[in-house]
């Protein structure tokens, strides 16, 4: 290749700089070092704790936030790496106060116990049904990312077998 | 996690130059392998650049029935594509039968193909591992390894290959394009895996610097009949204990063209070519697929803990390749 006309990208870092953000619909700014994850940056510096940090390696799904609209897990996301695309936590997930239809079945269906996997579970849930995954066993296989300690399988899937019904899917 | 410096790359060859100008430069996936084992001290970059802007995620058809997959195209992605669920159903299922949902939307085939074992000495970072401390020895040698390889170990490492895909990928004769300092090479899948042998520290050919741009799948109507078959020991959402990508087309009751790859018990996906010359001219029957099976299987380096997947391989086997040709026999 030609090295005489390559330009490579600018290198940030490994001090902090501000990095740019755009959470729940909200421009935000943070000063943050290139290795902290999305996660950490949600919870220490952005105020916004929804978002669980259960394992910190990517086996758990508890963080399972939506990054251009697809759930991803947070801990296994550099936060830098967001710049310039849209994140979603479950803060963001209802409108005006309303629950969002996947809170408020959660809650009709008793889909937890002690609570800290279901921010995860609802980013997931809701991604599924967006992702048009209908049939009761494909549910449980494309929930399987994320781990519920207390075992509230069965109601959670209940859950969103409710809001799929509702929407008029099978 | 260790302080790192970042970049963002807008184009190949400056992602390439800036990961070449320094000895701890990275390129920067889905992050789904690489962020993990950073934070564990496993891997030690002081430089990522972040290649997900490159234009490198198109999935596209070739002339003949092949498929151009752009490297940093996702798991999720390319499973649906609609040529990949017709045409290779086996790539479509090894995707979905991998990882989690929000893994693969993050992971990107090439990356996939680069992942790092998943033995739990290589990723403790403080185990000896020849893998990552070259010459420091290998703790799974007499350690807990029943889920470790049986087939292409040495005695310097004997961990499993994880991915799924590239058990599909080596049956069916994938090519894998990369772009580096040095120009450009186009690598059969099953010279890109290398064997551990005395130096498992190196994975597959590729130098500093060099970027895994496409995967090409040649056209193959085998494929239109194929299966992904894996066995874990939870259900869902765990690397496998026995896997088997199969491909068979069937002629007058006799095997005519068979493509068998096995994963989760060799050190690289394991292209089955003994069994597939096993099987070529035999009946599609049962005991010609086990018969294959066991001359497969030969060769297998057991201990005692793996030595399940001696037997447990072998009926995969059988099961991938009867389903295949069920009511065909």
């Amino acid at each position: 290749m030609n090295t005489e006309i390559i330009s490579p990208p600018v290198e940030r870092g490994p001090e902090t700089g501000t990095v740019a953000l755009i959470v729940n619909g909200q421009a935000r700014e943070l000063r943050i070092e290139p290795r902290v994850s999305l996660l950490d940056a949600l919870r220490e510096h952005l105020g916004l704790p929804g978002s669980k940090k259960g394992c910190d390696q990517g086996t758990c799904g508890a963080c399972t936030v939506w990054v251009d609209g697809r759930r991803v897990l947070a801990c296994l996301t550099l936060a830098v790496t967001c710049e310039d695309r849209e994140v979603t936590t479950i803060e963001g997930l209802s409108a005006g106060g309303e629950l969002h239809p996947m809170q408020a079945a959660f809650i009709t269906h008793d889909a937890f116990q002690c609570g800290y996997c279901t921010p995860g579970q609802i980013m997931s849930a809701v991604a599924l049904l967006d992702e048009g995954v209908t049939d009761d066993r494909q549910i449980a296989e494309w929930m399987s990312g994320n781990i519920c300690r207390c075992a509230a399988y069965p109601n959670i899937r209940a859950a969103i077998r409710d809001v799929r019904d509702a929407a008029g899917g099978e | 996690m260790r302080p790192l410096s970042y970049a963002r790359a807008t184009d190949v060859d400056g992602a390439i130059a800036a990961v070449a100008r320094r000895d701890d430069g990275a390129f920067l996936a889905g992050g789904t392998t690489e962020v993990d084992l950073v934070r564990q001290n496993v891997l030690r970059p002081g430089l990522l650049v972040d290649i997900n802007d490159l234009p490198l995620n198109l999935v596209e058809d070739l002339p003949g029935g092949g498929l151009r997959i752009g490297a940093l195209a996702r798991m999720s992605d390319v499973a649906r594509v609609p040529g990949v669920v017709a045409r290779f159903p086996v790539i479509s299922q090894a995707l979905l039968l991998g990882a989690s949902a929000q893994l693969r939307n993050m992971a990107s085939m090439g990356g996939n193909l680069c992942q790092r074992v998943r033995c739990s000495y290589f990723r403790d970072a403080a185990s000896p591992c020849n893998k990552r401390d070259p010459g420091s020895g290998c703790a799974a040698l007499g350690g807990f390894n029943r889920g470790h390889a049986i087939l292409g170990t040495s005695d310097k490492c004997i961990a499993t290959h994880p991915s799924d895909v590239a058990v599909a990928l080596v049956a069916l004769d994938a090519v894998v394009h990369t772009r580096g300092p040095g120009g450009e090479m186009a690598i059969g899948i099953d010279d890109f895996f290398l064997l551990p042998g005395d130096t498992p520290e190196r994975e597959h050919p590729m130098e500093h610097a060099e970027l895994i741009t496409a995967i090409e799948v040649p056209g193959a109507p085998v494929a239109r009949r194929s299966v992904y078959l894996k066995f874990r020991d939870r259900e869902s959402y765990e690397f496998a204990l026995v896997s088997v990508a199969a491909a068979v087309r069937i002629q007058d009751g006799t095997v005519a063209e068979v493509r068998l790859a096995l994963g989760g018990v060799a050190t690289k996906p394991w292209r089955a070519r003994r069994a597939e010359t096993a099987l070529l001219g035999r009946p599609a029957s049962a005991a010609s697929f086990a018969l294959a099976a066991r001359q497969e299987l030969a060769a297998a380096m057991p201990r005692p803990m793996n030595a399940f997947k001696v037997e447990l391989t072998q009926r995969a086997m059988v099961r991938a390749l009867s389903t295949l040709t069920d009511g065909e026999a």
